[in-house]
């Protein structure tokens, strides 16, 4: 079990940052026949998407949020002591995005930079990163970036992920404050299941190839390449039902804690057919548990910070206690829970 | 076994009484990975279980399903 908590540290503003190009999930995928995406539509509860176009990447997305989190939070940029980006579409193969963004956003030389790897759980995973950077005595700041252009990573002829995904990115900004009280942060892994959710080729174990590219169609009716992403649906949904609410019944423990006592439980925005069933499973009132798959879809690790910003905003302005849990590619499982104090919410970029 | 049969045919959205016992599930035409999903979802809120995979896979009928969910329950 890797358990870790931390004190007087804390989050002091967060924003997000989304394509300004909507995709009407409903009326814009001409592969489906209208019954069908009538049918998986309803069921995830997915019926706008945001998608990035031609061009614009996760570290665009990233870089729009950063600069509106820099404008509200009058962030002095040499400040900045870490910089971490967490993303699975990063810019190039060589180098990591993170370090562009150190030169994108003006930050110091002395700023270190990097790339992790993550999916679903990876703004806790960032978190635990970047709270535990905070709590250096020579690390002043720390930015988290959490940036996806997942609607690029899957066909849109695919039954099983064509409506899910979307693309965003966020930016939170991490430090040091008396104000802070205690965080704690569980963060397990089940490697064995790694091929639930996969991108097969384009990697060193299978490169690129004519075949890698090459369309298929497979017994269900959806048409993919080995280049984009596939899911095992109810793979990932029995491991989530199971490994979720037994983690969070686990933090509750941990932190002796109530349901009842916590003001919002984020989860992460995988569909509303999971996260319906996982609400009521943990026993948190619908109207503590914001969603914003509606309108945004599946961000993968964006879609914590970005259910915060654009459902939550003013509300996380004052003290409240939160629970937060993300779950998926890995498959990786974390949830953390603290109390803030108060964070600065930027108002929803879009680019 | 009757009320599990009620909940099978919401899951699956077929005519009341159209489904049986001995039926094999996956001939249903109404059987695809949607309603493999809300079986999973019902049997979990109804029985608090996840049947593992594996074992799912091997089930033919209806009322395995239903054997293995009264031989594992902690009801």
């Amino acid at each position: 079990m890797s358990y870790l908590n931390y004190e007087q540290v804390g989050i002091l503003g967060l924003a997000a940052a989304v394509p300004r190009n909507v995709y009407h999930n409903l009326t814009d995928n001409d592969y489906f026949s209208l019954e069908d995406t009538k049918a998986i539509v309803e069921k995830i509860g997915i019926y706008e998407r945001r998608i990035a176009p031609e061009g614009m990447c996760a570290s665009d997305l990233c870089r729009a949020a950063a600069e509106k989190l820099f404008a509200d939070l009058a962030v002095d940029r040499n400040e900045i002591d870490v910089l971490i980006f967490i993303s699975q579409t990063p810019d190039y193969r060589t180098p990591g995005s993170g370090i562009i963004l150190q030169d994108w956003l003006g930050l110091p030389k002395t700023c270190a930079a990097y790339d992790v790897n993550l999916g679903c759980s990876g703004f806790i995973y960032g978190l635990s990163l970047a709270f535990g950077f905070a709590k250096q005595d020579g690390v002043r700041k720390v930015l988290l970036l959490n940036g996806e252009t997942r609607s690029k990573a899957y066909s849109f002829k695919d039954r099983k992920t064509g409506f899910l995904f979307a693309d965003a990115g966020s930016a939170c900004l991490v430090s040091k404050g008396t104000a802070f009280g205690e965080s704690h942060f569980l963060l397990e892994s089940f490697g064995s299941m790694h091929d639930y959710i996969m991108i097969k080729a384009g990697g060193s174990r299978c490169p690129s190839s004519l075949k890698t590219i090459k369309e298929r169609a497979f017994p269900d009716g959806s048409i993919r390449s080995d280049e984009q992403g596939v899911m095992d649906g109810s793979g990932v949904f029995e491991f989530s039902i199971t490994e979720v609410p037994r983690q969070v019944r686990q933090m509750l423990k941990i932190t002796n804690r109530e349901m009842d006592s916590i003001d919002f439980v984020v989860l992460h925005q995988a569909n509303a057919f999971m996260n319906d069933h996982l609400i009521r499973k943990l026993k948190a009132p619908v109207s503590k548990a914001p969603t914003s798959l509606e309108k945004f879809g599946n961000t993968s690790s964006v879609s914590i910070p970005l259910t915060m910003v654009t459902q939550l905003g003013e509300e996380l302005g004052v003290s409240k206690s939160l629970l937060l849990s993300g779950f998926g590619v890995g498959l990786s499982v974390a949830t953390a829970q603290f109390d803030t104090p108060g964070m600065k919410i930027s108002d929803l970029e879009e680019i | 076994m009757e009320k599990f049969l009620e909940l099978m045919t919401e899951a699956l959205e077929r005519d009341t009484g159209t489904v049986q016992a001995d039926d094999v599930f996956r001939e249903y035409p109404e059987w695809d990975s949607l309603a493999h999903l809300t079986v999973i979802s019902l049997i979990d809120e109804e029985y608090g279980m996840v049947i593992p995979r594996d074992e799912f896979g091997k089930m033919q009928t209806l009322a395995e399903v239903y054997q293995y969910i009264s031989s594992n329950s902690q009801q």
